[in-house]
């Protein structure tokens, strides 16, 4: 399942990455030496066997549904690269 | 007296400070010393904190005098820079978080801080915890102490290579693949993987969540104990933590070994590995034979895989947690973005080194329709296979045995551009963070002048047995003494 230039600029766009154009082709062969890796999962044989999750099997915990962090609108917009009228913000996106 | 400081465990710093005979400023501000004195050619720093760490050191000083000691109080601590720390820069080694000021403090150093212990700074990482030589870091490579042109081992490579240097006595590190068995192993200390879910993970930025684990780094399995006496417990604000009991890992130390089982795993001493290696980790299952352990061999067929089911489901995990990095909420943003999707790219593409973009990469492309059964389904299915020969072999034996690592420090760049080469310094110890369990790395000798490891895994929730399988090793040998020539003499 080699991947070329072209599946490279696909899955960069998915990632929304940018890969320039002069990367591309040793960026290919960088993954491909990965995926070449990888692919020996295809020896296993996995028939029956469920994929697991979690090493003790254990299931996600629920609580009650109560306030249990205080507001920090605040400190995260202070972080903000951008923020105004306690917003964070972007490029328009609407005409 | 100050002269050996330094050179002293933590165990003995509490000693020390309980009997007076040093202040908790004292050793707070030898050690600042001994950072900027040395640390400007190991690099193992990205932050130093001398102001709070001085008004730490003071408050615990006040609280030894009143006899409100805890477990750390005024004990020096040198946190990966992958805990968020409120107020000071949490970067995880990348230029996308050059400028972050956490604005809040990770589970893991506020139970630490709780017990007294005093923060010297963020230690030096690979990117996002992407790496096993320390060179993805944007802040770049740190050095070995014992060969300045070698690598100190990733990801936790700042945090090893300190207390290599003695440039603090205790580091936190975390683990997703090897990234505190492998540093520890390269620079002679000890170092704890806890169980998957041991230690809370919030407020510890996340690579492979179901992976990912923090634990303790010192210079011995006692002060690991301590460390991790602090560490452990449950975190509502975790899901993934375990409401499992802390056990008394300081009171287990010494237990008696006898009759204790160890299992080899062929698969751990293959016919490639340098006999060396191999050499040391034999004498080391030897000497505890001598303390009365029974040996059996014992294999894990399934574990050649668990580079390959690794390498999918780290970069899948990692390519879902780091979708955060959008240049929107915090973190790097690119200049003058033209839209919404040019402000993503750049941000992305300028923030995030080549290691983490490739992984980003992998992941995403194995998660990506039609690939998602070939990669991610099987993966997560061999990973039941790694787990289920672990179960097997923990149904004969106590502990499993091997080298930590295949080779001693390699040189700074022998693999940089070869990831997959790079990816195999992890082969031993990989399948232990897909099985979730528990694993510790302790100095077992030299080849060249170059430190080597041996680990211990133990079976769930059995840290205290392996820091006693290490502590009673510790005891009768001096391996975990010794320390490199580098920043000896002050």
């Amino acid at each position: 399942m080699a991947i070329d230039s072209k599946v490279v600029a696909q899955v960069a766009h998915l990632a929304r990455l940018k890969v320039d154009e002069s990367d591309s082709g040793a960026l290919s062969d960088r993954l491909n030496d990965i995926l070449a890796m990888v692919d020996q999962l295809q020896q296993a044989d996995v028939t029956d066997v469920a994929p697991m999750a979690h090493p003790l099997d254990v299931t996600q915990p629920l609580r009650e549904d109560e306030v249990s962090e205080p507001n920090v609108r605040d400190k995260a917009l202070d972080i903000a690269p951008a923020a105004e009228d306690g917003c964070f913000l972007v490029p328009r996106v609407i005409e | 007296m100050s002269n050996a400081m330094h050179n002293k465990t933590l165990t003995e710093l509490k000693a020390g400070l309980a009997a007076g005979d040093f202040s908790s400023r004292e050793l707070t501000e030898h050690f600042l010393a001994r950072i900027q004195q040395h640390d400007g050619e190991l690099n193992s720093f990205i932050s130093v904190t001398a102001e709070q760490a001085l008004a730490q050191a003071d408050a615990a000083d006040t609280a030894l005098a009143a006899g409100n000691g805890g477990l750390l109080t005024g004990l020096p601590i040198a946190h990966k820079d992958i805990f968020c720390t409120e107020g000071v820069r949490t970067s995880c080694g990348s230029k996308m978080l050059d400028s972050f000021i956490a604005p809040y403090t990770a589970t893991v150093v506020e139970k630490m801080a709780a017990e007294g212990a005093v923060m010297l700074g963020k230690t030096n990482m690979d990117e996002f915890a992407m790496g096993s030589s320390n060179e993805t870091s944007y802040y770049g490579p740190v050095k070995n102490p014992w060969d300045l042109e070698r690598v100190p081992g990733g990801s936790s490579g700042g945090a090893a290579a300190c207390l290599g240097a003695r440039l603090a006595p205790g580091a936190t590190g975390t683990d997703t693949g090897g990234s505190i068995r492998q540093p520890a192993a390269l620079n002679n200390i000890t170092g704890l993987k806890p169980t998957y879910g041991r230690v809370s993970r919030w407020g510890m930025i996340a690579f492979a969540s179901s992976l990912d684990q923090a634990g303790p780094m010192a210079q011995s399995a006692e002060d690991c104990a301590l460390m991790l006496q602090a560490m452990a417990g449950h975190d509502q604000r975790d899901s993934t933590s375990l409401d499992e009991k802390v056990d008394d890992y300081l009171g287990a130390l010494n237990n008696d070994i006898s009759g204790l089982t160890i299992g080899i795993p062929e698969e751990f001493f293959p016919d490639t590995l340098d006999g060396a290696i191999a050499d040391n980790s034999r004498a080391a299952i030897r000497e505890l034979e001598k303390l009365g352990a029974k040996v059996v061999s014992v294999s894990l067929p399934s574990i050649k895989l668990s580079v390959p089911a690794y390498y999918v489901i780290a970069p899948a995990e990692a390519s879902s947690n780091l979708s955060r990095f959008d240049g929107v909420r915090f973190g790097h943003r690119c200049d003058d973005p033209k839209d919404l999707e040019d402000l993503y790219k750049r941000s992305r593409s300028e923030g995030f080194g080549d290691e983490v973009k490739r992984r980003i990469l992998v992941g995403a492309y194995a998660l990506s329709a039609g690939y998602y059964d070939a990669y991610y389904r099987r993966a997560q299915q061999v990973r039941r296979l790694i787990r289920d020969d672990f179960a097997r072999a923990f149904e004969k034996v106590d502990v499993l045995m091997g080298p930590t690592a295949p080779e001693t420090a390699f040189k700074l760049g022998a693999k940089k551009d070869d990831p997959v080469s790079m990816y195999m310094a992890d082969v031993f110890t990989i399948g232990v963070n897909l099985a979730g369990l528990p694993a510790l790395s302790m100095p077992t000798g030299f080849i060249n002048g170059l430190p080597t490891g041996t680990q211990v895994i133990g079976n769930y929730f059995r840290e205290g047995q392996i820091l006693n399988v290490a502590h009673k090793y510790q005891q009768a040998t001096d391996w975990h003494k010794q320390a490199p020539a580098f920043g000896g003499d002050q």
